[in-house]
């Protein structure tokens, strides 16, 4: 038997989280150090995997699988195609920069206050989430998936709950009582979602008999498996609301601003760069997978979602007076970007939908640190209370410009790729809405820019004027997550050559095809 | 005699074991009811046993005994501490456990 | 030779990194390095210029391949450049114009702190505008398009305290992305069309695409043309992105990245010249910017501002060129070029002003400069000369052959927009003599400002003369350099393609008609300002004037319809999700929690009530049982 490499991809940053909570209280730095450790051999792995993966080869690779609940089918099965590969890799990378970044998020409060902040915790609870997040992305059994679907919540709830800005404007109890009703709202959301797919999840094994992905979709293919169409509609549902609420889409989006404006800026990243991702993943490997017939039904319906989200939430972010919020809205603008992209339905589509996952992940990791890094130097997070930042820390604004760059998706930077093979995609087949959601570009150039203006430019107010740039440990943070972003800008094709043949299955598996160029089909 | 008579004789006694349950207020003797409504039962049990000819009435009459006995212990332990805290042994005096 | 063509963009672009990566250690030699390689990118250029020159005609298309950019399934991006004479023609112009506005910018700057930041955005421009003209793909094309966008809303943002520069900068990033979202559709819509968009593919499949389709692409291009070059109804960002330095107005809002929506007309001709309904609607767009733009500069009273009027108007020549066919597409091109010359040396001129005169900006509180800074007054003289079409100069000869093309549409529309283009000449012959009779003749009105320091203007350094000496030179000479045999019209021609118009009037009749609007726009500027001096606080003016002082009203109805409006919308809609998306939700949490509220109410704590409940419950369930049986 082969090294289980995918397993010790989660298996290791989870047993390090419950070393991590282990160590103890007074060693508060080891425990640090510990999980920065422990999430750079989960990139080493995650690296081995990049490595190991041939994307010309099977579509399912580095597969495990075990038989786990003989009653009931459930077999643990482990096994990546491109689009996981891409998304492991992401969030086996953005990890550490989320430790690096919080380093002293979690340090007890000065003396006088009376809450006690677990340092081992906070780290114990990252890796937590990034064991479950990264098994979601290597499950090929549906049971297995909805396992770790479904417990991410716990570790997410309590670090939205349990760790918040240093400062608050209305003082600490009031700190916690929003902390508390963004954590409750956060997990109530998607727990209904997780209920209503979990009743889809036993209904797929009513209508199946077991719960692998490999196996439903070959006995579908061959035809021993036939779905009525209503079952097959109503099982797709249930699967898509669970995700639609995790991505989020619109109208099921508002538990998003609450919860990444109440957490601190390393979980918030942690929330939208990472276990979002998980949401817009699972439509792309079960909903389309699963269920390519409801799929097709759905389109239209998800389309218009996803363009009400792109206008919406660009719209949204325009009107925020909270840093944060404001790249809440920005990124329910991008899911929708996503979620348009897959089901647009052609290859362009799809390719850019999963590079602008893990565009976006970087891209929104590069803006939302560098506002944390902005918000924890002031004490703020209102827009209002900032300007002429960019006078006092020069290297900040320009960090931070640059991020908000990537968001708005200037050409040259990652995330122009993915939303131009988004909107291509999506024009071929929907002009309509393709052209609608090309205004989406104009309102980022707006709200990004609104942001960098209001707190960056202007004349240097009092309070900002002691500000200190960045320290080494930001740039170490920050500095590779832009090298990044310029490198995949000008050379995406280490992502696409791995993304490509993983679309091409998902194609195959929606049975789609790309509409020819008018010209060529003249001819 | 009849041995139905038996059973209209549990009957009456559970019925006064359960008013008192329901209208005093005292804890002794709402204790002492739920006695009578366990005798009552045991009664009924022993002459169902008798009216079947088998013995599994009575083995269940003395699970009844058995748990009345540890009720006893545990019950008058209760009555008891609660006397001691708030001088009273009023059932209703004890209405702290809710919503 | 191809191999040298990555260098063109590789300088300049390194320049950028190093100078803004570097840090403060480069503060010093900064601005020296940045000028360094964006003359090394020139002296490129001018070898590969050799290079060209010595090849047939035919074969002056070097193509370069460098790697595949983004490889899709059925979509492919290439990062390839393509360096034929139209593009050659603008290497030149950045590289050369871009270089003297370095060397100029190394005095200009001089006292500023943060120089070395300037020069780094300024090679970035520049390496962002050789991509744009170098693409040999419309996406290739679309990452040099918005680059140049950005280099130049930090540039115009450069004073960032200044909220007035921050807000300008931010303006002008979002007017042009409003084009941009054109080009970016036009793009879709070709590789919908073409299956790619590639120039090759794309020119040479245009017969099979339908005219709807090609018309639709070249408005989809117009649209974005309009944002970059600042053509009516995206022209407001211009004359705010004069919050930025001179240098960067001269480089980039006169002399290059404005005209880049003329490269993009004239480069996309095969296109066009299929689309008659779109060439139609681009001569209407520059014909209208042209006056438009004369217009606003008349009534301007500060002196970019004017210029950037004037450089509105000029463009909007350019564009009517272009929007003629194979008849203007040259001509285009050419005024592209001595219009670089002269109106980068108009504003370098400017900009030696306002270093002279502490930065003041406005018209009125010059005057009589012409003692005090000799070689500024005679290189803006010479700019002057040629932007009204002084015969001889480079002016005359481009502009001229604009309007004669005009004319040579043919019909009520050659009519229509040859007269158009006749009235555009004389108002800027008026409104380019009021700015010289304001700034340099007539008595001195400067005042001493709040602090009680008086100007003391004075001749700007050598190292900022020099450029402006240069530019000067190419103003005079220019215009009668290319068109002396036809060079220049030989040298584009097998790029752009050219036929001959047939005009209805004369080529010798349309000089005369030109000369006389000369005459006439000049000889009312003197009238007005020069014959009787000039207040030193701006009269209430005309309807027309007040208007065009606001820039006719374009950015009061901005304002009221997008901002307001937009403003509103925002607002109703934070609302919306406050209480309707977030209230549904919200409202079913609560009304589960009022039911659970008056069920808790059950649970009163009283043993006996439990029991009650008890036995009701187990009386219940006994008689179910016996309802049960007895059904």
């Amino acid at each position: 038997m082969s090294f289980p490499l995918l397993t010790a991809t989660a298996a290791l940053p989870a047993l390090g989280a419950v070393a991590t909570a282990a160590v103890p209280a007074a060693r508060r730095s080891a425990a640090k150090w510990l999980a920065l450790l422990v999430s750079l051999g989960t990139l080493a792995l995650a690296i081995v995997v990049l490595v190991r993966f041939d994307p010309g080869g099977a579509r399912y690779q580095l597969t495990e699988s075990h038989s786990w609940i003989r009653d009931f089918g459930v077999r643990y099965e482990l096994g990546v195609d491109g689009i996981g590969v891409a998304l492991i890799a992401l969030t086996a990378v953005l990890i550490p920069f989320i430790i690096l970044a919080g380093w002293h998020d979690a340090d007890p409060l000065e003396t006088g206050s009376r809450r006690w902040r677990p340092t081992q915790g906070f780290f114990a609870l990252i890796l937590a989430v990034e064991a479950m997040v990264l098994i979601s992305f290597e499950a090929t059994d549906v049971f297995v998936f909805y396992i770790f679907f479904e417990a991410m919540l716990i570790p997410m709830y309590f670090l939205i709950g349990g760790f918040g800005d240093r400062a608050h404007a209305q003082g600490e109890e009031a700190a916690a009582t929003q902390r508390s009703y963004a954590a409750v709202k956060f997990l109530l959301y998607n727990l209904v979602g997780g209920l209503i797919m979990l009743a889809a999840v036993i209904g797929l094994y009513v209508v199946a008999g077991n719960f692998s992905l490999q196996q439903i979709a070959e006995a579908r293919a061959n035809g021993s498996l036939h779905m009525a169409t209503g079952t097959e509609r109503w099982l797709f549902l249930g699967f898509f609301f669970a995700f639609a609420v995790k991505a989020p889409l619109w109208p099921l989006h508002t538990w998003l601003p609450n919860a990444m404006q109440e957490s601190t800026a390393p979980v918030a990243v942690l929330i939208t760069a990472v276990v979002d991702k998980v949401g817009t993943f699972a439509m792309l490997r079960f909903c389309l997978g699963l269920f390519p017939e409801a799929s097709r039904w759905a389109t239209p319906v998800i389309l218009v979602l996803a363009l009400i989200s792109i206008v919406y939430g660009a719209l949204l972010a325009v009107g925020q007076r909270d840093i944060k919020r404001l790249v809440a809205y920005a990124s329910i603008s991008h899911f929708g970007f996503i979620v348009m992209g897959i089901f647009a339905m052609t290859s362009q589509g799809q390719s850019g939908a999963t590079l602008y996952m893990v565009n976006h992940g970087i891209s929104t990791a590069a803006l939302m640190l560098v506002a944390g890094f902005l918000i924890s130097r002031r004490g703020s997070r209102l827009i209002a209370d900032y300007g002429g930042v960019q006078k006092v820390a020069p290297v900040l604004a320009g960090t931070f410009l640059i991020g908000g760059l990537a968001t708005l998706s200037l050409p040259g930077l990652a995330p122009f790729v993915s939303e131009f093979l988004v909107l291509v995609g999506t024009f071929t087949r929907y002009p309509v809405i393709g052209i609608i959601a090309t205004f989406g570009i104009v309102l980022a150039a707006l709200y990004t820019l609104v942001l960098y203006q209001r707190t960056m430019t202007g004349p240097v107010r009092p309070e900002v004027s002691k500000m200190p740039d960045l320290r080494v440990r930001e740039v170490l943070v920050v500095a590779p997550l832009i090298v990044l972003l310029i490198f995949l800008g000008v050379y995406p094709k280490p992502v696409t050559n791995i993304v490509n043949p993983a679309v091409k299955h998902t194609m195959s598996d929606v049975q789609k095809k790309d509409p020819k160029p008018e010209v060529e089909a003249a001819k | 005699m009849n041995p139905v008579n038996y059973l209209y004789l549990a009957a009456l006694l559970f019925t006064i074991g359960a008013t008192g349950v329901l209208i005093r207020r005292n804890a002794i003797v709402v204790f002492m009811c739920v006695e009578l409504m366990l005798n009552a039962c045991n009664l009924a049990f022993v002459t169902f046993s008798r009216l079947h000819g088998n013995l599994d009435g009575q083995v269940i009459a003395f699970f009844t005994m058995v748990v009345a006995a540890a009720e006893v212990v545990v019950g008058l332990a209760i009555i008891v501490s609660l006397f001691r805290t708030r001088h009273s042994a009023s059932v209703d005096d004890a209405s702290l456990m809710k919503l | 030779m191809e191999k040298l063509i990555a260098l063109l963009i590789a300088a300049p672009l390194l320049g950028a990194v190093v100078l803004l990566v570097g840090g403060r250690r480069l503060d010093r030699v900064g601005h020296w390095v940045g000028t360094l390689l964006s003359t090394a990118s020139f002296v490129v250029g001018v070898f590969l210029f050799a290079d060209l020159l010595g090849r047939n005609a035919e074969h002056r298309t070097l193509i370069q391949h460098l790697w595949t950019w983004i490889p899709v399934e059925g979509f492919q991006a290439d990062v390839t450049f393509r360096l034929d004479q139209l593009s050659m023609t603008f290497v030149l112009l950045i590289t050369g114009v871009g270089s003297l506005i370095h060397l100029y910018s190394v005095g200009y700057m001089e006292h500023d702190e943060r120089r070395r930041r300037f020069f780094g955005y300024l090679n970035l421009f520049l390496a962002a505008m050789l991509l744009l003209v170098l693409a040999d793909n419309y996406l290739l094309l679309y990452v040099g398009w918005e680059g140049v966008g950005l280099a130049s809303y930090l540039l115009i943002g450069f004073w960032q305290h200044k909220p007035s520069a921050a807000t300008a900068a931010k303006k002008a990033f979002l007017v042009n992305r409003v084009g941009d979202m054109g080009l970016s559709i036009a793009i879709m819509l070709m590789f919908t069309t073409f299956g790619s968009f590639a120039f090759g593919p794309v020119f040479g499949h245009v017969d099979g695409a339908t005219e709807g389709k090609l018309t639709a692409i070249g408005l989809l291009l117009l649209l974005a043309a309009c944002g970059k070059s600042a053509q009516v109804p995206l022209q407001s960002w211009l004359g705010d992105a004069m919050e930025g330095p001179t240098p960067v107005s001269a480089l980039i809002h006169a002399a290059t990245m404005v005209t880049a929506g003329v490269y993009l007309i004239v480069r996309s001709a095969a296109v066009f010249n299929a689309a008659p309904d779109a060439q139609l609607v681009v001569t209407v767009v520059g014909t209208v910017t042209l006056l438009f733009g004369a217009i606003v500069g008349c009534a301007k009273d500060d002196i970019k501002k004017a210029l950037a009027g004037s450089t509105m108007s000029q463009i909007g020549y350019m564009v009517l060129a272009a929007g003629l066919g194979p008849i203007g597409y040259v001509f285009a091109i050419m005024h592209l070029v001595t219009h670089g010359f002269f109106k980068a040396g108009l504003f370098l001129g400017a900009g030696s002003v306002m270093h002279g005169m502490n930065d003041e900006v406005d018209m009125r509180k010059f005057g009589g400069l012409r003692k005090y800074m000799p070689v500024t007054f005679i290189t803006f003289g010479l700019g002057y000369l040629a932007i009204i079409g002084f015969p001889g100069l480079s002016g005359f000869f481009s502009k001229d052959k604009i309007i004669e093309a005009a004319f040579a549409k043919g019909g009520t529309e050659g009519w229509i927009l040859g007269g158009a283009a006749l009235v555009g000449a004389a108002i800027t012959a008026f409104y380019m003599t009021r700015v010289m009779l304001m700034t340099f003749f007539g008595e001195k009105r400067w005042q001493p400002d709040e602090n009680g320091a008086e100007p003391h203007p004075h001749e700007s350094p050598k190292v900022m003369t020099i450029p402006m000496i240069v530019l000067a030179v190419g103003s005079v000479f220019g215009g009668a350099f290319f068109s002396i045999g036809d060079r220049f019209l030989k040298w584009l021609e097998p790029v752009t393609g050219h036929s001959e118009g047939h005009s209805p009037v004369s080529a010798g009749e349309i000089t005369i008609a030109t000369m006389a609007c000369l005459v006439i726009g000049v000889g009312i500027a003197w009238a007005q300002y020069g014959r009787r001096p000039v207040p030193a606080v701006a009269p209430r003016g005309s309807l027309l004037t007040r208007a065009a002082r606001r820039d006719l009203l374009q950015d009061d109805f901005n304002h009221v319809v997008l901002v307001r409006g937009g403003e509103h919308l925002t607002r109703s809609l934070v609302y919306v999700d406050h209480t309707l998306v977030d209230g549904v939700v919200n409202g079913t949490a609560a009304g589960f929690g009022g039911l659970s509220g008056r069920l808790r109410r059950l649970q009163n704590g009283f043993a006996r009530s439990y029991a009650v409940s008890m036995f009701g419950g187990a009386a219940l369930l006994v008689a179910a049982t016996l309802l049960m049986r007895a059904v």
